[in-house]
């Protein structure tokens, strides 16, 4: 697992970890000096939209939630960006021509590859492969991860020693390895199959981050209000520990999405990944690999996408990580 | 008092949480005894006190009567019936009669859900005590009950101070009408201009629905203030009981008289005038306790059979005749009457 | 200049003395004003009680003196902080370290977190020996056992290479007095040391700490809610509302006949434990949020003294004379109705 994501879960679970800590203090004691804020009430603020209002004045989370809206744009409607099929080449007149970097959004701009194809074009088309991986695994880790990790928080015993032995042997597999070795035994690899064998292999951090917050989240006052009233245990795990918990696990998820982004790229670039005819950025930076002395625009530019979006997703993930942090509130 | 039916009666209430080792094969190794041997009564329409140090077991007694906990052994009956082996709907019904107050207002309140949902919540996991047209209004009501503009209700938590999330978890313990409350540290969380604001609250809506309190407090001026009958507990163990001035005007136990006697007053002529106790040492391991009485390691009073035989909490048998404050529960081999409130 | 030097005593000079002192904090609603226009000063064997619910602005005070206010989002906006004469806030950061670390300790409400949890105690005891006397590792031990003996932990030899977590509660929080008085400082400002603590436990520390300030003729500035705590031990009181401070008095008097209609709300909310006494007074509404402090008195909406003039004008803190016009001696009160307040 990239190291970014592993302190990132670490800042996640202790900040969800705070409110144990917090009745301990208080155990006897006098709240904190700056707690006291007076009669507040203006309108009706959730912690959601406080979390927005923050977000809406941040550049960092502006300026990737902008370009990350112009990559979904593109992986919807590819053709609104280019006029030309991703597919079509005519090697006689564009063997890998050097881009025209004055003619913008133009087939010619970044250039053509050694297919004749253009460059931009395939950009624009493979933009698709990546974000519909990145975001449906993490959907899928989502939910698989946030299941495994809520049952075992919250009703710990015997369920929670095997669902987090399970969580521990799937942690140990080595996740491009793992990856790699579920992907080779399949012939043709499609979108499909390669989000079910990410997200096979990557429920396990979401299932980790879940369950810390949904232990500290069962031990607080509000559950036990809910439990002395009669609350039954759906009500508890979808009305008071979910809403709750999902703040953290949301923020690993969407730093985690760039990840998979990156796995994605890299095993379509071993070759392991999507296979023809899909594009793919991954896909195309290994085929760019061999012209790299005489065209490195075609190694270059889909390169350069590939980093400046999962650069966005994790600038993104760490704004609304800081927007949700009880610690700033 | 003693001719009236008791509301809630405790019997020999233990609770021991096991100590454990081991991850997928775990062992016992030990217990902590948070509760051991308490038994009370709670009368309709009365305060008992509950005062003890951190450590001392009020706060699971608290959870105990809440049926949050099960407890090891002993019963609590309500009305008779023993709540404390009920579960599903049985237990449902009976949630609604005994309701708490937490100490935290900051971790109390759902922080996701706004006023309305927290106080309406009782309605839906109770629909019979409110029709559903009904619930809104019943939660205004609530707010304006307990000193809030109901105009607040799609307000969140964080958006208020501590005195006014205590008074939104008041009204949401109010919300089902219970006939009993139990309030864990309710106001120790709060400043102090506003403590008083919502003792005088609970006070208020204790006369006006005939509430039944078992008020658990470290802080023996409001217990004082608050209750008609007080039970002093250290380590797991009732060591004193009875009415307020019995407690305080003619504490037996030399527990509660050093407790009583390390309470900073507010008033500096007591401090020159005053006797004060101050004990020796810490309180000791729940998990590991003393023998026989719990208290005889920090007491200047122990003597060998301190060690061996465990005191029980009854009227001393030498004041049994006396018809002034001394003549209550006390678990002490010596019991002694010494004032040391008074300057 | 020496050490000697600066120890010396400079008549009719306070010991420490905060002037006018101005803190903000930025928040989403504006800024917050914390303390605004602060002034007290300390004298060597005196208690200094500073009182106040939270958002006083007590402890933001004392963390400007100790120089751990967080900045941002913290911001002094004005003021001095003078130890004996000299302003802290325009010294350089070494000069200003140096009188931090040795002639000014704090001790915290919370020791559990104030220790640090994977160092020995006698080493976080000896490190400030090392440090700031240069000490060879076996006398900062030595030092730290006999610091240990003085604030009466029990075979403090056997427990000196202990870990801050196998220590009760009590006896952490003696250890953090160890560490304040270290060094031997000046002043010791201690912030809530015994609210975390039981009863029993707090009556133990508060005596340990006041006899110690007697023994080391140390200024002690004590930071509290607990009107209790403050008539133990105090000599004189400056009650903070709202980021100033609305009354000073000695503790004797201020019991007796406060001057302020804050203070009076106060002593007249907490119940006794000598009788039992009927409905509580309890002062109405809630302390004022810091981004709104309201116009002219900050207590006019919750004072029930309060008339047109509390509105307009902010009252200064002025000195309290007797009924006849005779001298109190260190009394102040921020009412524009003091004397209505203490005489009648």
């Amino acid at each position: 697992m990239p190291e970014a994501e592993a302190t990132n879960v670490n800042k996640a679970v202790r900040a969800t970890g705070a409110p144990e800590s917090d009745v301990a203090v208080t155990e006897g004691g006098q709240p904190a000096e700056m707690a006291a804020s007076g009669p507040v009430p203006g309108k009706p603020r959730s912690l959601w939209s406080d979390a927005w209002h923050d977000l809406r004045r941040k550049p960092s989370f502006l300026i990737s939630a902008g370009i990350i809206l112009v990559l979904l744009v593109m992986a919807a409607w590819p053709g609104l960006f280019t006029s030309v099929s991703p597919r079509s080449g005519d090697l006689t007149t564009s063997y890998l021509q050097k881009p025209e970097l004055t003619h913008f959004f133009q087939p010619e701009w970044l250039g053509y590859n050694q297919q004749g194809q253009s460059i931009y074009a395939r950009m624009i088309y493979g933009t698709r492969a990546s974000i519909v991986i990145g975001v449906s695994v993490t959907a899928l880790v989502l939910v698989l991860g946030s299941i495994v990790g809520m049952l075992a928080g919250y009703f710990g015993g015997w369920l929670d020693a095997l669902l987090s032995r399970i969580t521990d042997t799937f942690m140990g597999i080595p996740f491009m390895l793992g990856a790699m070795v579920v992907l080779v035994s399949f012939d043709t690899r499609t979108t499909w199959t390669v989000t079910m064998a990410l997200a096979f292999l990557g429920w396990t951090t979401i299932a980790r981050v879940m369950r810390g917050s949904v232990i500290a989240i069962k031990q607080s006052d509000y559950v036990m209000a809910a439990r002395s009233l009669g609350a039954g245990t759906g009500r508890i795990l979808l009305r008071h520990v979910l809403p709750n918990a999902a703040a953290p696990v949301i923020v690993v998820a969407m730093i985690a999405l760039g990840g998979y982004i990156t796995a994605e790229a890299v095993l379509s670039f071993l070759g392991i990944g999507l296979s023809d005819p899909a594009i793919s950025w991954g896909g195309d930076i290994n085929r760019a690999q061999d012209q790299i002395r005489v065209a490195p625009h075609v190694l270059l530019y889909p390169s350069i996408l590939l980093s400046i979006t999962i650069l966005s997703f994790l600038m993104l993930g760490d704004a609304v990580r800081d927007a949700l942090d009880p610690k700033l509130r | 008092m003693a001719d009236r039916e008791p509301i809630l009666e405790v019997a020999n209430l233990v609770k021991h949480f096991p100590l454990t080792q081991g991850i997928l094969f775990k062992r016992q190794i030990g217990a902590v005894k948070a509760v051991d041997d308490v038994s009370f009564e709670l009368y309709q329409g009365e305060t008992l006190g509950i005062v003890g140090e951190s450590g001392c077991g009020k706060s699971t007694v608290a959870k105990l009567l809440m049926n949050l906990e099960q407890p090891t052994s002993g019963t609590i009956k309500y009305k008779g019936e023993d709540i404390s082996k009920l579960s599903g709907r049985a237990l449902r019904a009976v949630r609604r009669n005994i309701q708490m107050v937490f100490q935290d207002p900051y971790t109390s309140l759902n922080p996701r859900m706004t006023v309305g949902d927290i106080i309406g919540e009782p309605f839906e996991i109770h629909p019979d005590v409110a029709p559903k047209g009904d619930r809104r209004k019943k939660v205004r009501e609530l707010l304006d009950v307990v000193g809030l503009n109901p105009e607040y209700i799609n307000r969140y938590p964080h958006q208020f101070s501590g005195g006014q999330r205590q008074r939104i978890g008041i009204a949401r313990g109010l919300a089902l009408n219970p006939e009993i409350i139990i309030c864990d540290e309710p106001v120790s969380a709060l400043d102090v201009s506003v403590q008083a604001q919502v003792i005088n609250l609970m006070e208020r809506l204790q006369d006006e629905f005939d509430l039944s309190y078992v008020f658990i407090a470290h802080d023996l001026s409001i217990v004082r203030h608050i209750s008609d009958r007080v039970g002093v507990m250290y380590l797991g163990k009732l060591a004193e009981l009875g009415t307020d001035g019995e407690i305080y005007d003619h504490p037996t136990h030399p527990y509660t008289q050093a407790l009583l006697s390390a309470v900073p007053q507010p008033d500096p002529e007591v401090r020159e005038s005053r006797e004060r106790i101050i004990l020796t040492g810490d309180v000791p391991s729940p998990a590991n306790p003393p023998s026989g009485c719990r208290f005889r390691t920090r007491c200047w009073k122990a003597e060998d059979r301190c060690a061996q035989e465990v005191p029980v909490l009854a009227i001393p048998e030498r004041f049994a005749k006396d018809k002034g404050g001394v003549a209550h529960p006390s678990a002490c081999h010596f019991a002694e009457e010494r004032d040391v409130v008074h300057a | 200049m020496s050490i000697e030097m600066t120890k010396a005593e400079v008549p009719g000079v306070p010991l420490l003395e905060v002037r006018d002192l101005h803190v903000e904090f930025h928040t989403r609603d504006g800024a917050a004003k914390a303390v605004n226009g602060v002034s007290y000063t300390v004298d060597a064997g005196e208690t200094l009680a500073v009182l106040g619910e939270s958002g006083s602005g007590k402890s933001v005070t004392a963390q400007t003196i100790m120089g751990i206010l967080d900045m941002p989002p913290g911001r002094i906006t004005g003021g001095e902080i003078l130890f004996r004469g000299e302003d802290m806030l325009k010294m350089s950061e070494e000069e200003r370290q140096r009188i931090r670390g040795d002639k000014i300790a704090m001790i915290f409400q919370d020791a559990l977190s104030a220790l640090n949890p994977v160092l020995s105690v006698g080493y976080q005891l000896g490190e400030m020996f090392r440090v700031h006397r240069g000490m060879s590792r076996k006398d900062a031990k030595a030092k730290a056992v006999e610091l240990m003996d003085r604030v009466r932990i029990p075979a403090a030899k056997e427990r000196v290479n202990d870990y801050p977590h196998q220590f009760s509660g009590g006896m952490r929080q003696r250890i953090m007095i160890a560490m304040a008085l270290a060094l031997e400082p000046d002043v010791i400002i201690a912030d809530e040391p015994t609210t975390a603590l039981d009863v029993t436990v707090q009556a133990q520390v508060m005596d340990l700490l006041a006899e110690l300030q007697r023994d080391f003729e140390m200024g002690l500035i004590l930071i509290t809610h607990d009107l209790g705590v403050v008539a133990d031990v105090a000599d004189k009181i400056a009650v903070m509302y709202a980021g100033r401070i609305v009354e000073n008095a000695p503790v004797h008097e201020l019991y007796k006949r406060p001057a302020h209609p804050y203070t009076k709300g106060l002593l007249e909310s907490i119940p006794r434990l000598d009788h039992k006494g009927k409905e509580l007074y309890a002062i109405q509404g809630l302390p004022p949020s810091l981004t709104a402090i309201p116009q002219g008195c900050a207590f006019n909406p919750r004072c029930p003294m309060a008339q047109d003039v509390c509105f307009t004008d902010t009252p200064p803190l002025a000195e309290v004379l007797e009924q006849d016009g005779g001298p109190i001696g260190g009394r102040a009160s921020a009412c524009h109705f003091w004397k209505e307040t203490i005489h009648g």
